[in-house]
C-alpha cells in the first residue's frame, strides 16, 4: 500500500516538476529570441550542436561576413545584425578580482540581445566600430567589483590593459543559456586585437522582421556565406546557421526524454508496491480460507470468488493510488510555490494525462498482482477450505 | 416409478495422498425421498462427513452414481454444482460459519447475492430471520449474539433461497441443551412443512429426532432403519 502511494506520488510529482522545469527553460528561451537566427563557426549536422559548442576553435567566421549579412540585397528580412567574440577574463579594480565573460561586440547589439542601461551610457556606434578601451559591465560584475562605489568613469584592468567603465546594464538574470549579469561588453576590435589576438568571430546573430520569415532567411544567410567562403557543395559548410526555435525544440526533446525516464523510474517503485499488495492478498486468502469455503458452499462460483478477491486488490491499489495522487499534487504544488516565490517563471501543472496514467497504473497493478492470489482463492475446494483451521 | 430426490448407486470415494490410497466410502447405495428427515450416524472417521459432502455437492464421488433430483451429478460442471448448491441446498454447520464483523442480516443475504434472483433481498432475509425468531437481531454483528442464536442465523441462511434439502452437520454439537433443543425443534418444524432434512450426527439422542437413521461404519452402510419411537423436540426435553 505504501509502495503504491509512494510510486503514484512520485510519478505525479516528477511529471509535474518536469512540466514546471520545462516551462521555466522554455519561458526564458522564448523571452529571448524566437525571431533570432544564430550563425556559429564550424559545420554541424542537422540535429547536433556545432563543433564550437564543444570548445573547438574554428576561425572561419569573420566580421566581414556579418557586414555582408547586414546588406539589404543579401538579407531583405534582417532587421539588425550583431557580431560577437567571447572570451573569459579576470577583471581587477584596486585589489578586487572577478572572473567574467568578456564579449567583444559589433553591430546592433542592443537591438538583437536586448537589455537596458542602468547607470552611465551604452557605446555610441562610433565607439563600437573603434578599438577604444571602453567597457559596459553586467550588473553582477559591477556589484562584485565596486560594491557601493560608483563604477562610472572608473578604470579597471583586463589582461594588464586599463579600460574605462562607461555604463552598467540593468539586471536581467539567466536568459536562455547565458547569464547576462555576468557579461562585460566591449568594442569587438579591442577584444579581438588587444585581448585575444584573433581576427575571427564566435557568433553572429541576426534579428528577423517576422518569425515567419526565419526559415527563408536562414537559407539566404547560408547562401551568402557559401558564396563568400567559396563553398560549392551543400553540406560542406564551415559554418552553421541556427534558429533559436531549433534550440527550443532540442531543449524540449531533451527535457521530455528526461521526464519520461524519471517517471519510468518512479513507476518501478509501483512494481515493488504491487508485490507488496500481492503478499497482502495472499495472506488474506490464507486467513479467509474458511470464508472462501463457506461462500462456495453457499453457491459462489469460482468466478465469483475470483472477482471478489480481484476487486479487493484493485480497491487496495486504487485507494493507494488516490492517496499517492493527492500527495504528489500537494508536493508539486508546494515546490511550485517555493520556486515561484524565488522569482522564477515556474508553471504548476498536473496534466490530466498524468493523473489518468497514475490511476490507470494503480488499477493495472491491482489486476496484475491481485490475479494470482484471487485465482488461488477461487481454486480452493470448498471442503478443504471449510476444514481449514 | 417415482424418482427419489437423492439417489446413490454403488457410490465410492477414495482419497489419494502420494502413494497412499484411502477408501473412505465403499459401495454406498440408498435413496432419500422428498420430505424425509434422515439422520446419518456413525463414529468419527466412519465416512459420514464425506458422505454428507458428496450429498451436498461439495465433493465429487470417485465411482458410482449420484442422482440429485434426477440429474447425474458427475455430468455437471463446477459452475452448475455451485448453482445447485445455491438454489437447492442449505447447509448448517457445527461451527456456524458465519462471517464475523458482518451483520446478521447481511450473513443471511449472502446466498441471495450468489443467486440469480436478487430482488427484495432485505425483505426476504428479514422474513426468514423472523421465522427462526431472530427478528430483533437483524442489525447485530454475529460476534454479539449467543451460540444458539448463531445457529439459528445459520439455519435462516440455509433457508433463504428456499432449497429442496437442508444438510445439518452436527448442528447441536457446539450448543447447550436448551439451544440444541430449539435448533432441533426448528428442523422438525421445517420437516413438518415438507422440507427434506439430512442430519449428520454421532449422538443417538439427536439422531432419534429424525424419521430414519442410516448408520455408517468404516465407509459402509451397516443399517438403515425407521425410527420406532421418534423424539419430539420441546422445552424441558431430557437431553443426554
Amino acid at each position: 500500500m505504501l509502495g503504491i502511494i509512494i510510486g503514484v506520488g512520485a510519478v505525479i510529482l516528477i511529471m509535474s516538476l518536469g512540466a514546471g522545469a520545462q516551462s521555466l527553460i522554455l519561458g526564458q528561451l522564448d523571452s529571448f529570441g524566437s525571431d533570432l537566427i544564430g550563425i556559429l563557426p564550424g559545420q554541424s549536422d542537422e540535429k547536433g550542436p556545432p563543433a564550437s559548442v564543444f570548445g573547438v576553435k574554428v576561425t572561419t567566421l569573420k566580421l566581414s561576413d556579418a557586414n555582408a549579412l547586414r546588406e539589404e540585397k543579401n538579407m531583405p528580412h534582417a532587421v539588425s545584425v550583431a557580431a560577437y567574440y567571447d572570451t573569459s577574463v579576470i577583471l581587477s579594480w584596486q585589489d578586487i578580482n572577478y572572473s567574467a565573460d568578456l564579449n567583444g561586440i559589433a553591430g546592433d547589439y542592443l537591438a538583437v540581445d536586448g537589455g537596458e542601461i542602468k547607470a552611465g551610457r551604452f557605446f555610441t556606434q562610433d565607439e563600437l566600430d573603434s578599438s577604444l578601451r571602453l567597457v559596459v559591465l553586467g550588473s553582477r560584475v559591477a556589484q562584485e567589483l565596486f560594491g557601493d562605489n560608483n563604477p562610472i568613469g572608473q578604470r579597471i584592468k583586463v589582461k594588464n590593459k586599463s579600460v574605462t567603465v562607461i555604463g552598467v546594464m540593468a539586471e536581467r538574470g539567466q536568459v536562455g543559456f547565458s547569464n547576462y549579469d555576468d557579461l562585460v561588453l566591449s568594442p569587438l576590435a579591442f577584444v579581438q586585437k588587444e585581448i585575444a589576438g584573433v581576427d575571427y568571430l564566435s557568433a553572429i546573430r541576426i534579428k528577423i522582421d517576422d518569425p515567419r520569415n526565419i526559415d527563408e532567411s536562414m537559407l539566404m544567410a547560408e547562401q551568402v556565406l557559401r558564396e563568400r567562403h567559396d563553398i560549392d557543395k551543400i553540406g560542406d559548410e564551415d559554418f552553421s546557421v541556427r534558429s533559436f526555435r531549433d534550440a527550443l525544440n532540442l531543449v524540449t526533446t531533451i527535457t521530455d526524454a528526461l521526464r519520461y525516464f524519471l517517471a519510468a523510474m518512479a513507476a518501478l517503485s509501483l512494481l515493488v508496491g504491487g508485490i507488496g499488495i500481492m503478499n497482502i492478498m495472499l495472506v488474506s486468502v490464507t486467513e479467509r480460507t474458511r470464508e472462501i469455503g463457506l461462500r462456495k458452499s453457499l453457491g459462489a462460483t469460482n468466478n465469483q470468488v475470483l472477482n471478489q478477491f480481484l476487486f479487493e486488490a484493485i480497491a487496495l491499489t486504487l485507494i493507494g493510488g488516490v492517496i499517492g495522487l493527492l500527495f504528489g499534487v500537494l508536493f508539486a504544488y508546494l515546490i511550485a510555490l517555493v520556486v515561484q516565490s524565488l522569482g522564477y517563471n515556474w508553471d504548476f501543472s498536473v496534466s490530466l494525462s498524468s493523473v489518468l496514467i497514475a490511476i490507470g497504473l494503480s488499477i493495472m497493478i491491482g489486476v496484475i498482482f491481485g490475479y494470482y492470489p484471487a485465482k488461488r482463492a477461487s481454486r480452493l475446494s470448498p471442503i478443504e477450505a471449510l476444514r481449514y483451521e | 416409478m417415482k424418482k427419489a430426490l437423492l439417489d446413490l448407486q454403488s457410490l465410492e470415494k477414495t482419497y489419494v495422498s502420494g502413494e497412499l490410497e484411502t477408501q473412505v466410502l465403499k459401495q454406498v447405495s440408498f435413496q432419500i425421498e422428498k420430505g424425509e428427515f434422515v439422520a446419518i450416524m456413525g463414529p468419527s472417521g466412519s465416512g459420514k462427513s464425506t458422505l454428507m459432502h458428496i450429498l451436498g455437492l461439495l465433493e465429487r464421488a470417485s465411482a458410482g452414481h449420484y442422482y440429485f433430483a434426477g440429474r447425474d451429478v458427475s455430468l455437471l460442471n463446477d459452475e452448475e454444482l455451485a448453482h445447485l448448491r445455491n438454489q437447492e441446498i442449505g447447509f448448517v454447520f457445527q461451527a456456524f460459519n458465519l462471517l464475523a464483523r458482518t451483520s446478521v442480516l447481511d450473513n443471511v443475504k449472502l446466498p441471495l447475492i450468489y443467486s440469480q434472483n436478487k430482488k427484495k433481498m432485505d425483505e426476504r432475509a428479514t422474513k426468514v430471520l423472523k421465522s427462526v425468531g431472530l427478528g430483533h437481531r437483524l442489525d447485530y454483528y454475529t460476534n454479539q449474539i449467543s451460540g444458539g442464536e448463531k445457529q439459528r442465523v445459520a439455519i435462516a441462511r440455509a433457508l433463504v433461497n428456499n432449497p429442496a434439502v437442508i444438510f445439518a452437520d452436527e448442528p447441536t454439537g457446539n450448543l447447550d441443551s436448551k439451544s440444541g433443543t430449539q435448533v432441533m425443534k426448528i428442523l422438525q418444524d421445517l420437516n413438518a412443512d415438507g422440507k427434506t432434512i439430512i442430519l449428520v450426527t454421532h449422538e443417538t439422542f439427536t439422531a432419534e429426532h429424525a424419521q430414519r437413521i442410516i448408520r455408517v461404519h468404516d465407509g459402509q452402510i451397516v443399517s438403515d432403519d425407521k425410527v420406532k419411537k421418534r423424539r419430539i423436540a420441546e422445552e424441558g426435553e431430557l437431553l443426554k
